[in-house]
């Protein structure tokens, strides 16, 4: 049997990377995404992968443009503000169909903002990412466990449909130690005929690019990508629900949160309260039809989150104008499960 | 009937949409000449840059990527990182070199990335219509200087080559001209050493050539050589700067 170790988030989230037959990471130093960075820079040179410490996350997201326009697994991990500075290269990555995997171990902002947990980047994932009609996939992991399997669902997916994948944790999950058993799964690495990587005299040139001066162009190709996030909305949504059945009060919370929201959901059922929690796992694709059942016969909806509401805007947008009622800490503060609870509690009486 | 022309057979039958006079066209020649000699082009990645050169990958027949603004030299850091075995360079405008991109160049040079440079220094933004750029000249009119380049408010100039030559990581760097037949050949051999030096695992090579920009400048192409001459040369010696392996560190 597969072993149990104990690990931090972002060392599981590497150690995961480097299974999956990731073999090119760069990086740049930024809190909370350190331990990443510092377990590639050990691991990488003893499975004959590269760590390299680029000179900005600019450059660093750029290095991951061109490795994987060779071709090959790479990843890069930053926290928010380097992950600003990488949207110009996530913007260009999507633009040219390149797969890769990016993440993003949220602090608190805006601007140098801090250093603890926040979800106050909910917006940059999944609307704004860099300038341009695009979506990246968008994965919210809640485990430390759930940190490494899905670091091989993100390459896959990258892989299978050719976009940039984002893991999108936060400080919390990123520094906590949890047991973790890594999947016992090969990797999956699809062949590659578009890559720039020498054409050996046996085709013509490939040539990777999101420039495309004519209109009529650049509009097929935009619309054949959002053909294929069509699909990815119809087969890739990724959700977990506890307790949402016979739920009067649905709670609906991500990552770190949907933690304490869980706690909270528990401690509501001793009191009589019929609470359920969705968590949703993609943020992109959201599980909105999946949201819209599971509130199909509640009382309230309340939407938790370490900002001050921000994937709220996705729950209303599901559930179609019910009221959706929100409670949020930020800056870096996590809620209690005593906080949400009393929220909780407020709303079986309304 | 003896061929005395022929087009390089690393370059594509694309029309180039470079100006008439402009020397874009001839270091394009150059660098496919030097691919095609070398035996290399089904090996070679291109990295075309943001700029008037930026269709680049329409005209080599290698494969080819087109990087963000600047970021050409990180791009062929991971391009090279990733495969060893293939030969990569960058493709670069002042403005996309020098300015936007400085980080990226300069820090490519100091980890000695061996990668390929080729940095054309035309005074100026062509692509988007004149602009200043890092390598105008002091008192120099462009759209953004429209009473000349003022030291006062925009400062000086950067001189890549000399910048570049003082870092350990770099194996080579020469500034060219594609002004005269013999500067013509000057570069060409520059260029192909570039290349071998990549070849021969030498690490960061760089060919900076000095060119003109007809359009943007004002002048006949013919005027435009002229004022590279009178004006570019005396800023930008030319010469090597620095060749690590012939013992050669500063200029
Ligand atoms: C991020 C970004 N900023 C600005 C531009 C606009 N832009 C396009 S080309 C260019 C300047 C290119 O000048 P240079 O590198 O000197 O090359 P040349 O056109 O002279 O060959 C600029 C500023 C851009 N495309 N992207
Ligand atoms: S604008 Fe200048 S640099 Fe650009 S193609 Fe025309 S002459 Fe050449």
């Amino acid at each position: 049997m597969a072993e149990r170790i104990l690990m931090k988030g972002n060392e599981a989230l590497a150690e995961a990377a480097i299974r999956a037959g990731c073999r090119h990471f760069f990086g740049y130093p930024i809190t909370p995404q350190t331990e990443i960075s510092a377990y590639m820079a050990k691991k990488m040179p003893k499975v004959g992968g590269l760590y390299l410490q680029a000179e900005s996350e600019v450059a660093a997201i750029n290095m991951v443009l061109g490795a994987a326009s060779a071709g090959v697994r790479t990843m890069t991990s930053s926290s928010s503000p380097g992950i600003s500075l990488k949207t110009e290269g996530i913007s260009y990555i999507a633009g040219s169909d390149l797969p890769c995997v990016i993440i993003d171990i949220q602090r608190g902002g805006p601007g140098l903002g801090g250093i603890q947990p926040s979800q106050a980047d909910y917006w940059q994932a999944t609307k704004a990412t860099g300038h341009g009609d695009f979506q990246l996939l968008v994965f919210a992991p809640s485990t430390v466990q759930e940190m490494a399997n899905t670091v091989f669902d993100a390459f896959e997916l990258a892989e299978k449909y050719r976009m940039p994948a984002m893991i999108f944790a936060d400080g919390m999950l990123g520094q906590m130690m949890e047991p973790v058993t890594f999947p016992e799964r090969e990797p999956e690495i699809s062949e590659k005929p578009w890559a720039a990587d020498g054409h050996k005299g046996q085709r013509t040139h490939n040539i990777i690019n999101s420039l495309y001066l004519q209109p009529q162009d650049l509009e097929r190709l935009v619309r054949e990508r959002f053909e294929r996030y069509d699909v990815i909305k119809k087969t890739e949504v990724r959700y977990d629900e506890f307790m949402t059945e016979d739920a009067d009060i649905l709670l609906v919370a991500y990552g770190a949160t949907a933690r304490i929201v869980k706690s909270a959901v528990v401690e509501a059922r001793s009191k009589g309260i019929k609470a359920g929690l969705l968590r949703p796992i993609t943020l992109w694709p959201f599980p909105s039809e999946a949201i819209a059942a599971a509130a199909a016969n509640t009382k309230a909806i309340l939407c938790v989150e370490m900002s001050m509401g921000q994937m709220v805007d996705d729950v209303r947008l599901a559930v179609g104008g019910k009221q959706v009622d929100f409670f949020g800490r930020t800056g870096g503060i996590i809620p209690t499960p005593a906080e949400v609870l009393a929220q909780i509690e407020e709303l079986a009486r309304r | 009937m003896a061929t005395v022309f022929q087009k390089p057979s690393t370059l594509t039958d694309a029309k180039l949409h470079y100006c008439p006079g402009c020397t874009h066209g001839i270091i394009h020649r150059l660098v496919a000449e030097a691919i095609e000699s070398l035996g290399i082009d089904g090996i070679t990645v291109g990295v075309a840059p943001v700029g008037c050169s930026v269709m680049a990958y329409d005209y080599f027949t290698c494969d080819m990527v087109q990087a963000p603004h600047g970021r050409a030299p990180a791009v062929a850091t991971g391009l090279k990182r990733a495969r060893p075995e293939n030969i990569v360079f960058t493709y670069q405008g002042d403005g996309d070199l020098a300015a936007i991109g400085t980080a990226e160049t300069v820090h490519s040079a100091t980890r000695g990335e061996n990668i390929t440079i080729i940095f054309v220094n035309n005074a100026i933004y062509g692509m988007t219509g004149g602009q200043m750029a890092p390598t105008t000249l002091p008192g120099q009119v462009t759209q953004t200087t429209p009473y000349g380049r003022d030291t006062s408010i925009a400062g000086f100039p950067v001189r890549v080559c000399e910048m570049l030559s003082t870092l350990d990581g770099v194996e080579y760097a020469e500034r060219v001209s594609v002004d005269t037949v013999p500067n013509i050949n000057n570069a060409a051999r520059a260029i192909k050493k570039a290349f071998q030096n990549q070849i021969d695992k030498k690490g960061f090579s760089i060919v900076e050539v000095v060119s003109t920009c007809p359009t943007n400048w004002g002048l006949t192409p013919v005027e435009a050589l002229g004022w590279l001459r009178e004006n570019m040369l005396p800023y930008y010696p030319l010469g090597v700067y620095k060749d690590r392996s012939a013992g050669k560190e500063t200029k």
